[in-house]
């Protein structure tokens, strides 16, 4: 047990070590230089002026230094907890930024992601050897699945935000609130919330619900059920266990989909103006904000691996054949 | 009499048609008696089998009656054949291997299983059994793959025969099995028998030599058909069907160099049972085979216990 989550670590570390370099990499690998957009910012007229802003911008964020050296130090400042100072709302520092947007982040992937799993296993378990539930649930499930998130999004924010007026097209919450601690503030919130949670529920739900629905067929012609089925075992137990081993893949497949529900998250906090993580890696990207790009990856880097690292233990939890390759068959 | 078959008929349901798997068989089983069910692939036995206690998706019962311990099983209806199962027809699957749920401790399946046919688990008598099968009790703390595969297989048996059914169906159980572990397999469901864990047997198998040790009676079926029916020595000793008799000849013999002797099989294919065509399905391969064959033989007892269906043996 202990070997095993040992390799596992030594995993996951190496995969945050490749990570935070490409991270540092792909930024300074883009066309365009911050500081002369900085400069253009600022509006100086005059070279000298103008001169020494640059060398004082180019040695504040350590541009002048070798790469290597460049390099060395963002690891060093990483230790320190230090993610350096945003250059597109300078001078406010990144962490300052990734705090504000986390939260909004969060509140949009964990629910989205746990709940359209959850409904969608129970969905497909309940398609699955019910011909009318079948025969509606997988063509929408398919149609669901297909669709890109920012398409679905885009058409709902039209839908119900610029047609019908239901729901707010853009922000956390609306613009004539301060945040607070009141019902009406989290009453404003959970309406700006419900766009963008339900777009990015119901692509994902469509994939799950399939999935579970092939597994569970799958395990209800497997022998243990045929085994149950010969001594007159009633369906209501059969399908438990064929749920309950159905589920193992299912929760495989969410550990190796969640980088991918990130990316879509990410995508569809653009389309809703939604104030998470997303717009400000967009604002970033447009802004050449080095320090920024990199502080929201490295977030976002940590967030899949931590939740790999749950999926990892609670897989050894539930599926008792990895404990029993861990510690041995006996014979 | 435990169990009575009367012209069973079971067909499979394909796109091309049905496919008479078993096609009109008839046969008696008395208590404590041990069938052994002989034929090469296709002839019907695992039909036969699973007609007996479940038929699966594909299949349908056509025409016949089964009767067990004087009551008529629905075997048409699957729901209607669940209080049946387990209690009054069990059965050994060919999956030994992989018949219990891979993620439950097999105490609590086993616990689970008879709480949803309402029966309560003895748990003494349960490691009586597994005492008497040589497994530990602590397998019931196990899940199924901690066990090797012989342990796998005397635990379904055990679990099979819990219930003291009157009919237990084994399927083709020792096929997987190396010859010293076959014996073994043999010895136990004797030992099951002879105890009074289940009343009679019926033993599925393509190997006339290993149901000759186990059985009473032996039956050869051949393309859906009942060909010969008689007490286990008269079978190996003195067959009257030409097809028992072509069987017999083709098993291997302690003592004899087979450098010198080729040993021959029968030549030719079982028939399709799709549109089979009528008379005897045999008589494509048959050496005696002559005008009256285009005729249905029908089963015709020679002798005391003794049954076949051809028209030469008559």
């Amino acid at each position: 047990m202990r070997r095993y989550f040992g390799r596992k670590l030594l995993i996951y570390g190496l995969t945050f070590f490749m990570a935070v370099t490409v991270n540092w990499l792909v930024p300074r690998l883009m066309p365009g230089d911050p500081v002369a957009s900085m400069l253009a910012r600022a509006r100086v007229a005059q070279p000298e002026a103008q001169e020494a802003l640059r060398v004082y911008y180019n040695n504040l964020f350590g541009f002048d230094l070798p790469w290597w050296q460049q390099y060395l130090n963002s690891w060093g400042s990483l230790f320190r907890g230090d993610f350096g100072i945003s250059l597109w709302a300078f001078p406010t520092p990144v962490a300052d930024l990734l705090t504000r947007a986390v939260p909004y982040s969060l509140a949009l992937l964990v629910p989205s992601i746990l709940l359209s799993w959850v409904v969608g296993n129970r969905l497909g378990a309940l398609a699955a050897r019910r011909k009318v539930l079948d025969n509606t649930v997988l063509p929408v499930s398919y149609v669901l699945t297909a669709t890109p998130y920012l398409w679905l999004a885009a058409l709902m924010a039209w839908g119900f935000g610029v047609v019908w007026g239901i729901f707010p097209v853009a922000g956390g919450y609306s613009f004539s609130m301060t945040p607070s601690f009141t019902w009406d503030f989290f009453a404003d919130l959970l309406w700006h919330w419900l766009l963008p949670f339900s777009s990015l529920f119901l692509v994902a739900l469509g994939g799950w619900a399939i999935g579970m629905r092939n597994v569970i067929i799958y395990e209800l012609e497997s022998d243990y059920a045929n085994y149950m089925s010969a001594l007159g075992a009633p369906q209501k137990l059969i399908r438990r266990y064929a749920f309950r081993n159905a589920v193992l893949p299912q929760i495989t497949g969410l550990a190796l989909q969640l980088g991918v529900l990130v990316a879509g998250a990410l995508v569809t906090e653009i389309v809703f103006s939604y104030p998470g993580l997303g717009s400000l890696i967009l604002a970033a990207i447009q802004n050449k904000d080095f320090f920024l790009l990199q502080g929201a990856f490295l977030f976002i880097v940590l967030g899949v691996l931590i939740a790999n690292f749950i999926i990892d233990v609670v897989y050894v939890i539930v599926d008792p054949r990895t404990r029993v390759g861990m510690a041995g068959a006996a014979a | 009499m435990t169990l009575e078959v009367d012209d069973l008929r079971v067909y499979y349901r394909t796109l091309k048609g049905d496919v008479q798997a078993l096609d009109g068989v008839s046969f008696g089983l008395r208590d404590g008696e041990i069938l052994g069910l002989a034929g090469e692939s296709g002839c019907g036995k695992t039909t036969l089998g699973k007609a007996l206690i479940r038929l699966d998706g594909r299949m349908k019962h056509v025409g016949g009656s089964v009767t067990l311990d004087g009551q008529v099983l629905p075997i048409g209806e699957d729901a209607k054949m669940n209080p049946y199962r387990f209690k009054q027809v069990s059965l050994i699957p060919q999956y030994s291997m992989s018949a219990m749920n891979p993620t439950r401790k097999i105490g609590r399946m086993v616990r689970e299983l008879l709480e949803s046919r309402r029966e309560k688990l003895d748990l003494d008598e349960l490691h009586k059994r597994l005492e008497l099968v040589e497994l530990p009790k602590d397998v019931l703390g196990k899940y199924p793959i901690e066990l090797s595969g012989g342990m796998k297989q005397r635990m379904v048996m055990v679990i099979s025969t819990l219930l003291n059914p009157s009919l237990l169906i084994a399927d083709e159980i020792t096929s997987a099995l190396d010859v010293s572990t076959q014996k073994a397999v043999v010895t136990t469901l004797k030992g099951f028998r002879d105890r009074g864990f289940v009343k009679s047997m019926i033993f599925i198998t393509h190997d006339i030599s290993l149901t000759n040790q186990l059985a009473d009676t032996i039956m050869v079926m051949y393309a859906g058909k009942l060909a010969e029916k008689a007490p286990a020595s008269t079978v190996v000793n003195a067959p009257k069907h030409p097809y028992t008799q072509l069987l017999i000849s083709s098993l291997p013999e302690v003592g004899v160099r087979y450098a010198d002797k080729r040993l021959t099989g029968i030549p030719g294919n079982p028939p399709s049972l799709l549109k089979p065509e009528p008379g005897c399905r045999f008589r494509a391969r048959c050496p005696l085979a002559f005008e009256k064959c285009a005729e249905d033989p029908p089963p015709v007892e020679v002798e005391k216990d003794h049954v076949v269906a051809c028209w030469k043996a008559a």
